[in-house]
């Protein structure tokens, strides 16, 4: 246990309505890259946050750092400790240059107050021969970098710091092939001068590459352990990502597949999406599995106009339709629920019912220009029961509900709008148990009356346990088209990587 | 929000019990201070006499604030309002002047409004250009074209069936004041009775939630500046009316008034929340305050010390007091 730099004791961090992590216990060994590997909502960023100071973890929990037990409460604190992080979003200030982002708030002054200039580019100078990324000019503006030097340039500024470990966060999600490599060679330097590396990813080639040992998780919990990543089965690391059995409660439904509802012919959008053409049918739960950042949430926002798209072409029971903006969508009868409730789905600071009747105000609750208050209320209070919203009330403003409830009341504006086709973009994320087999419930009826679904979704077995058939993104392609009786998660994550 | 269902019909009762949370209580409170302290300080404050006039002087601002308030809802602002107002004035003097016709005036006046508005909005909303500054290049047109209309001479009104708008009384009640009232009625209306009030508010809130959810949000941002416009035409009408004349100069810094009255009224100016009861009383407010200076015979010099501090105040106890009822609900 010597050589433990960092180990997590019994670290658990409960949400209103949702257990991120249970009971997390694992050492990092000093020197080391060592890979944190699961899906998306499996727990490494909650656990990342915590190391952070972001969130506070649940009492009885420990970090002992050094085998010294240590309370992070910010993010300046986590520095303090010698914990540098290279975040997801990048940090920099566009507008300044490399040397200025890189020592700002820790400027190197004269005498008499004002910056050292040329103390402050020599500095910067060395510690970017330090790293051997000498391409980057410390006069350079940030925001003129290309986004893998801009991440380069994260590093210098973490480096510099003097940390003893490391932490980059998914760093590889917007590089190329060339730049990933670049950066590899990065970490290996870094590395031979003793920093220790905590790496989050979900890309499981980079683990040969890149890592010593490994830990992956699943649901909040720790599914694995790996010794030498050099060695690894990647087989065995797949089940352990996604789990042998599906764990979650399907609600059974008998498959009524009818006619063809929707095509999509052809749809671009330059550098996002190509070529997505495929057929939806009535009573049809259709699955896009994919990586994030694979094209599946721009393939959803390119059909109802929400983003503009260069080509491609939309029908509805074989006739052509026009739907060039989301308010076109809604008319043509397609529903999109977006992936961030909070952000795209719901307006916290209205009420439960303001949301609800929202997008069909004027076409179903007004006579004439007067909105027709009796009737929306009813018609709020009708969906409140039906999907069992838990709520004090329909005038209850939405930001109060939790998680689940949210993701309710997102579900009745769209089924309070009569659409029939819908665009369901993650429904399930961050929500409990109960609450997920309820919305997979809702989803069941919709097909079961003659709707036709999408279901975009990054849990495998969410997209094994409802979708009839599967379709597979990867870098803005469909990659496979596969029907549930041949669907495993294995061969759909063969096609996403 | 609130506003909306607070002047819903037949709200549910019981939603009263857990807070007193309106956007215009901001207002409410410096009002009932106002209207209990000042018949103490001076006996004449609480005269049918006084308190008419307070009233009359207050009319062009309520009109004024009532359009702004709906720019701020949606996390604009228009600071056109006071050069616009002399430019509606103007033209309203120069046609009833010239033509003779009351209703052409009028039209032509409201029209004006309604373009600059529409002007306002389409920038802002298709061409992106931050409302601040869009409005400010209009406050410069506005102001510079009344300026070249009039060679900067004031042109007066001998109409008097004209002048009655703004010094006429119906039923001893002044006609600015009726018009004003109308106006909130009107904004009112607009704001919790129609889908148009409520996608402003959603807008003003999240306006990408409120564009996937199919709102028209350039088309919604843009009637709010034409709201505005048309409500500083109404205001511009009242102004000459009362005054007789028609001035270049007029209405400067009335937009920064309009903007003290909204947000006194508890509307955000970061968008979202607003009430029209709010910025009413909060226009009121700010007229006390004038009021009160004359009436204590306090040197008009300290009048924009202490509408500052009354705002200021307001507005921090306003702040604090819903942070307090967000916890309690939480």
């Amino acid at each position: 246990m010597s050589d433990s730099i960092l180990r997590f004791e019994n670290i658990s961090k409960t949400f209103p309505g949702v257990k991120a992590l249970k009971n997390m216990s694992f050492e990092i060994r000093r020197g080391d890259v060592h890979v944190l590997l699961g899906e998306n909502g499996a727990g490494k960023s909650t656990l990342i946050k915590i190391l952070t100071g972001v969130y506070q973890a649940d009492e009885g929990g420990t970090i002992y750092l050094n085998e010294k037990p240590v309370q992070i409460h910010d993010i300046l604190q986590s520095r303090k400790l010698g914990i540098g992080t290279v975040f997801q979003e990048n940090s920099l200030i566009p507008h300044l240059n490399v040397a200025e982002n890189v020592f700002l708030t820790r400027e190197i002054r004269t005498a008499s107050g004002t910056i050292d200039w040329k103390r402050t580019y020599e500095e910067c100078e060395r510690w970017i021969r330090e790293l051997g990324v000498d391409h980057i000019n410390p006069r350079t503006q940030v925001r003129r970098l290309s986004v893998a030097d801009q991440q380069i340039v994260e590093i210098v500024k973490v480096f510099s710091q003097n940390p003893s470990i490391i932490i980059l966060d998914e760093p590889t999600s917007s590089l190329s092939e060339h730049e990933i490599k670049n950066l590899f060679r990065i970490i290996e330097t870094l590395k031979k001068k003793g920093v220790t590396f905590i790496y989050v990813s979900h890309r499981m080639e980079e683990i040969r590459q890149i890592g010593d040992r490994a830990t992956i998780f699943r649901d909040g919990e720790l599914t694995g352990e790996i010794e030498n990543c050099k060695t690894a089965d990647m087989d065995e690391i797949i089940n352990m990502i996604v789990g042998r059995t599906l764990e979650e409660k399907f609600p059974a439904r008998e498959s009524c597949i009818g006619e063809v509802l929707f095509e999509v012919r052809d749809i671009q959008v330059p550098n996002t999406i190509y070529d997505i053409s495929f057929r939806l049918h009535r009573g049809e739960v259709l699955g896009f599995s994919g990586l994030v950042g694979s094209g599946r949430t721009s393939t959803a926002k390119a059909i109802i106009g929400a983003i503009p798209r260069t080509s491609g072409e939309i029908y509805i029971n074989g006739r052509q339709v026009r739907v060039t903006n989301p308010a076109e969508a809604i008319a043509n009868g397609i529903g999109y629920l977006p992936e961030d409730r909070k952000v795209e789905g719901l307006i916290l600071s209205k009420s439960v019912k303001e949301n609800i009747t929202l997008p069909s105000l004027k076409r179903k609750f007004s006579k004439g220009v007067i909105l027709d208050a009796k009737k929306e209320r009813k018609t709020a209070e009708e969906y409140r029961e039906k999907l069992r919203i838990k709520t004090p009330g329909i005038n209850r403003l939405s930001k109060f509900l939790s998680g689940g409830n949210q993701q309710k009341v997102v579900f009745a504006k769209w089924l309070c709008s009569e659409a029939n086709i819908y665009i369901f973009d993650e429904p399930t994320r961050g929500i409990d148990v109960g609450a997920k087999s309820e919305i997979y419930q809702i989803i069941n009826d919709l097909v079961g009356k003659g709707a036709a679904v999408i279901v975009i979704s990054s849990e495998l077995p969410e997209i094994l346990g409802i979708c009839d058939r599967v379709l597979v993104m990867r870098d803005g392609r469909i990659t496979a088209d596969i029907d549930r009786r041949d669907a495993t998660q294995e061969r759909i994550m063969s096609y996403s990587i | 929000m609130k506003q909306t269902k607070e002047a819903a019909p037949a709200a549910p009762k019981k939603k009263h019990r857990h807070s007193f949370n309106y956007p215009w209580m901001s207002a409410a409170v410096p009002l009932v201070v106002l209207l209990v302290a000042l018949p103490i300080a001076n006996s004449r404050f609480l005269t049918v006499s006084n308190l008419t006039s307070i009233l009359l002087q207050a009319a062009v601002y309520v009109i004024m604030a009532l359009g702004m308030s709906f720019v701020l809802m949606t996390g604009g602002i228009d600071l056109s309002q006071g050069s616009l107002l002399a430019l509606v004035g103007v033209v309203a003097a120069y046609i009833v002047e010239h033509q003779g016709s009351i209703f052409l005036a009028v039209v032509a006046s409201i029209l004006v409004g309604a373009l600059v508005g529409l002007a306002n909005g389409t920038v802002i909303s298709c061409l992106k250009i931050p409302p601040f500054i869009m409005t400010l290049s209009t406050m410069y047109l506005c102001r510079g074209l009344t300026l070249v209309i009039t060679q900067a001479s004031p042109i007066s009104i001998t109409n008097a069936s004209f002048r009655w708008i703004g010094s006429g009384r119906v039923l001893g009640i002044p006609v600015p004041v009726i018009i004003f009232v109308v106006a909130a009625a009107v904004g009112q209306f607009i704001l919790s009775y129609t889908a148009t009030g409520r996608y402003i508010l959603a807008v003003g809130s999240n306006r990408e939630a409120a564009r996937l959810s199919g709102i028209k949000t350039r088309w919604n941002e843009c009637k709010v500046y034409i709201i505005s416009g048309v409500m500083v035409a109404i205001a511009g009408i009242v102004y000459v009316t009362r005054l007789g004349a028609a001035q270049a100069n007029a209405g400067q810094s009335y937009e920064m008034e309009a903007v003290a009255a909204s947000v006194l009224g508890g509307t955000s100016v970061l968008g979202g929340e607003g009430g029209i009861i709010g910025t009413v009383l909060g226009a009121i407010v700010v007229a006390i305050i004038r009021n009160a200076i004359v009436l204590l015979e306090v040197s008009t010099y300290y009048q924009q010390m202490i509408t500052g501090a009354v705002i200021l105040l307001a507005v921090i106890v306003d702040v604090q007091r819903k942070a307090r009822a967000a916890k309690r609900v939480d």
